[in-house]
């Protein structure tokens, strides 16, 4: 709040130009006429469901990797050099590559998204069902659990602070990535989502519209941030699997 | 499923064990050769019995356990129970773990004990109803809708143990289930483990390394010694459960003795 009031200040006060900072107010007419008219509703609703497709196909992969991984040693040793060469990858290099491959279509977009949760999400799993008590696991087998009961009712619940924490950073990794994969697409010319409304914001001068874009991209951040550690709170905290100071120790990664 | 002997038969003489353990052999691999953890193993557990295998750390008293259990197959000898060659975990063997991250930390008091009667083929309904007596008869009806992370050591152990009971095993197999309990807990829950027993005629095969609890809880005692491993004696206890009794100093001198040879030849192993 202060934060708005400064900047509002500073916009009225100062006289700066609007071709380069909006004044808070306009952004919000902007924000609201953006959603109104659905132009920023549908840019948002097409990178979320990008985001989500890429999502889905990047857990499928860490999962199958994983599971594959904690069953086989060769496939373990697949996992440890493909995290490892892939991981430090910024994901948004191997754009250029999908864009070969795929064209300016969002097959692209996703390819590159999945690429960019799956290494952050299959590092966690692993680690999370290495981690399980060898205890635990004896009294799954000790009930008769085996297989794939096994997996749901013990290796799963057991290894959720992982899970979740894999997830939370898949995410964000993936939200970075479209939006900074749309930015190239809308110079490209393709696209359509709000990498893409930003940069033709931009292209037409319609700042409010640049920093409009990026309230909501914050938005939605913050929600699902909040979405995340609801989920948290309801399970692994209640449960005293994760100490509620612990914090993120997952490195960040510069895109 | 095997019938099951009744377990308030337990004075007859001419009955087949419940257990036997056979000339048994157990060993790891490590780097494909065979580390042997238990050379030669052999008792029989009755029906009602309580038989505890005492020994010093190393000797293989819970690679014996486990073994029985399923988790681990021996590489000579037989295990035999109620008349089956145990191969694979079952719950008929219940296990009572020392550590206490047995129980599943995303399900309350209840519903660990529950689950597991449900998941081995109770319906919802019963599960439910027998949850709630094993708890009471833990003493744990207060915490019934606690996570463990909410439960002290000793409240997870009992956990543990009606989670075991309830199943209503062939056997409860107990693994330093007080190990890591303080002395004041431990003492408590041997004495209701003991009154349990008494009342319920479960059979019991208990590891630890402790010749008070061995005296106490147990009918029969196998001493194991160390390296390598193998049974030395079966000494029988059960008229020792008063710690003031003659027959209970005479037994625990007795038991120091041939844990004591064996300290001798290893010279790393401790006793209370």
């Amino acid at each position: 709040m202060v934060f708005v009031g400064i900047w509002q200040a500073y916009v009225s006060l100062f006289d700066v130009s609007p071709l380069l900072v909006a004044s808070p107010l306009d952004v919000g007419d902007s924000f609201i006429a953006g959603w109104t008219s659905g132009e920023l509703a549908s840019a948002t609703l097409l990178t979320l469901k990008i985001l989500g497709m890429g999502m889905a196909f990047g857990m499928t992969a860490a999962a199958v990797f994983t599971t594959v991984a904690t069953w086989t040693r060769i496939g373990e040793d697949v996992l440890v050099l493909l995290t490892s060469m892939l991981n430090p990858l910024p994901s948004i290099a191997i754009l250029p590559l999908a864009i070969l491959w795929f064209g300016l279509s969002s097959t692209a977009l996703v390819v590159v998204i999945a690429n960019a949760v799956t290494w952050p999400i299959a590092i966690n799993l692993s680690m999370g069902f290495r981690t399980v008590p060898s205890t635990l696991l004896m009294v799954g087998r000790n009930l008769g659990l085996r297989g794939a009961r096994m997996v749901k009712d013990v290796l799963m619940p057991a290894a959720l602070p992982h899970i979740i924490s894999g997830v939370k950073t898949g995410w964000a990794f993936g939200w970075r990535t479209i939006i900074a994969a749309e930015l190239v697409f809308g110079v490209a010319g393709g696209g359509g989502g709000l990498g893409f409304f930003i940069n033709e914001s931009r292209y037409f001068l319609r700042v409010p519209d640049v920093f409009a874009g990026l309230v909501t991209i914050a938005l939605i951040g913050i929600a699902l941030e909040t979405l995340f550690n609801l989920i948290e709170k309801k399970t692994v905290i209640k449960w005293g699997m994760k100490g509620e100071a612990e914090t993120d120790t997952t490195p960040a990664r510069s895109q | 499923m095997s019938e099951r002997l009744p377990k308030t038969n337990q004075a007859t003489s001419s009955r087949e064990p419940l257990l036997a353990v056979d000339h048994v052999q157990i060993g790891y691999n490590v780097d494909k050769k065979l580390n042997i953890a238990v050379r030669d193993a052999s008792f029989e557990i009755f029906a009602g019995e309580k038989m505890m295998l005492l020994g010093p750390s190393g000797s293989g008293k819970s690679t014996i356990l486990k073994a029985v259990a399923g988790f681990l197959k021996p590489v000579g000898g037989r295990i035999v129970i109620a008349g089956r060659e145990s191969l694979e975990p079952e719950p008929d063997r219940a296990v009572v773990f020392q550590e206490f991250d047995q129980l599943f930390p995303w399900r309350t008091v209840e519903d660990n004990v529950a689950y597991s009667l449900r998941v081995t083929g109770r319906d919802k309904r019963e599960a439910a109803a027998t949850a709630k007596r094993y708890i009471e008869m833990m003493g744990l009806s207060l915490a019934a809708d606690r996570y463990p992370h909410q439960l002290s050591g000793g409240m997870k152990q009992r956990v543990a143990i009606a989670r075991a009971l309830a199943l209503d095993p062939l056997m409860l197999l107990m693994d330093e289930p007080f190990g890591s309990l303080d002395a004041q807990t431990r003492s408590r829950l041997q004495r209701e483990v003991h009154e349990i027993s008494e009342r319920t005629h479960v059979t019991i095969l208990f590891v630890t390394h402790s010749i008070q609890e061995a005296l106490f809880l147990g009918d029969r005692v196998v001493v194991l010694a160390d390296a390598p491993s193998h049974v030395q004696e079966i000494v029988d206890v059960s008229g020792a459960d008063d710690p003031d009794s003659e027959e209970f100093i005479t037994l625990r001198r007795h038991l120091r003795q041939l844990l004591a040879e064996d300290e001798q030849d290893v010279h790393h192993a401790v006793f209370e």
